[in-house]
């Protein structure tokens, strides 16, 4: 054994991450591909929310869902269900997927005739904000059980949001959620965010929602 | 489980330097990890054990955290006061026009290798 010396790195430990973030976006670029990462709590309705965006945008747009799931594979099915290609991800245990994760999942998924891929990350409002997946846009899900004060408690979550939307609005009289407070405090987190409140169960906002999806993947993939 | 993603990441960016400099063998890693990373040490550290034994040049590394203090500083009144005592609003002014300015470090600082 030699002598030990010390070697100076400093490095952000996410560094590695960041390139093959942009790696992946360059990639998706240039195969005309729209990534959009959805993030939100487990239960907010993220499945539902996926199927009426597809219901919406599946004529218009070729769609392709990755489903991240610490286990099983009943996310995928009920999309497979919706007649648009889907596969499920396993992360082995791990509460979020980075970029090299997502490179293998669109491989996987095949992405050379897809126009909108939707990647619906782990159900978890910390890890998945700290990873780069390397989407085009980030959006989440608060719903009205969860409480307004989320932005306050999980402030890097909506930070990093271009959109959130805000699932289940048909259940507010029954919670002590306050939409203009929720508003105001993502605004603080983040002035560029756009807020959408919508149902997915009865459809309600779930047209301004999908407007803003088609004009993103045409923005992206004319621009 | 956050931090087992963190410790691959780790794991993957000291291979790859040690691969550059023709490294065998590694003793120890050390990581700068600021108060308000999201980073719970404990949990790094079992990851951390469970992590390397998976790896040939990392088998015996110690894993070393060094803390960074957060602070916020306050646009207002021009003050900075340490994050974690008073969180989002300036406790100089009152202000909640405050953003951290350390604090949130996530880094590879040094290793030990021969």
């Amino acid at each position: 054994m030699g002598e030990f010396k010390v070697l100076e790195i400093k490095q952000s430990i996410f560094e590695d991450n960041d390139k093959d973030a942009e790696a992946v976006r360059a990639e998706l670029k240039e195969k005309g591909v729209f990534l959009l990462n959805l993030m939100s709590s487990p239960g907010s309705g993220k499945t539902t929310t996926l199927c009426r965006t597809i219901e919406l945008l599946k004529n218009q747009l070729r769609i392709g869902i990755m489903e991240a799931d610490i286990d099983s594979d009943v996310d995928a099915k009920t999309i497979a269900e919706q007649g648009v290609k889907s596969i499920q991800l396993h992360t082995g245990g791990m509460c979020h997927l980075d970029a090299d994760m997502t490179r293998q999942g669109l491989k996987g998924l095949g992405i050379e005739d897809v126009d909108l891929a939707i990647l619906e990350n782990v159900g978890n409002l910390v890890c998945p904000a700290e990873f780069d997946t390397g989407s085009v846009k980030n959006a989440m899900i608060l719903s009205v059980p969860e409480g307004h004060d989320k932005p306050l408690k999980y402030p890097l979550m909506f930070s990093i949001c271009d959109v959130v939307l805000i699932n289940k609005i048909d259940v507010m009289p029954y919670f002590d959620f306050d939409l203009e407070k929720c508003k105001e405090y993502i605004a603080m987190r983040n002035p560029n965010a756009k807020v959408i409140p919508i149902c997915a169960r009865t459809g309600e906002g779930m047209e301004e929602w999908a407007a803003w999806l088609k004009e993103e993947v045409n923005e992206w993939q004319t621009n | 489980m956050h931090e087992l993603g963190i410790v691959f990441h780790v794991i993957k960016s000291v291979e790859k330097v040690a691969k550059e400099n023709d490294i065998t063998e590694i003793a120890s890693v050390t990581l700068e990890l600021g108060q308000v990373s999201g980073v719970v040490f404990s949990y790094m550290e079992d990851c951390w054990k469970w992590a390397v034994k998976k790896t040939e040049l990392l088998q015996n590394a110690e894993l070393r955290m060094e803390e960074i203090p957060a602070v916020t500083y306050c646009e207002e009144c021009g003050k900075t006061y340490g994050t974690v005592e008073h969180g989002k609003i300036c406790p100089h002014c009152q202000s909640e026009k405050t953003y951290l300015i350390q604090g949130n470090e996530a880094n590879i600082k040094e290793i030990e290798a021969c």
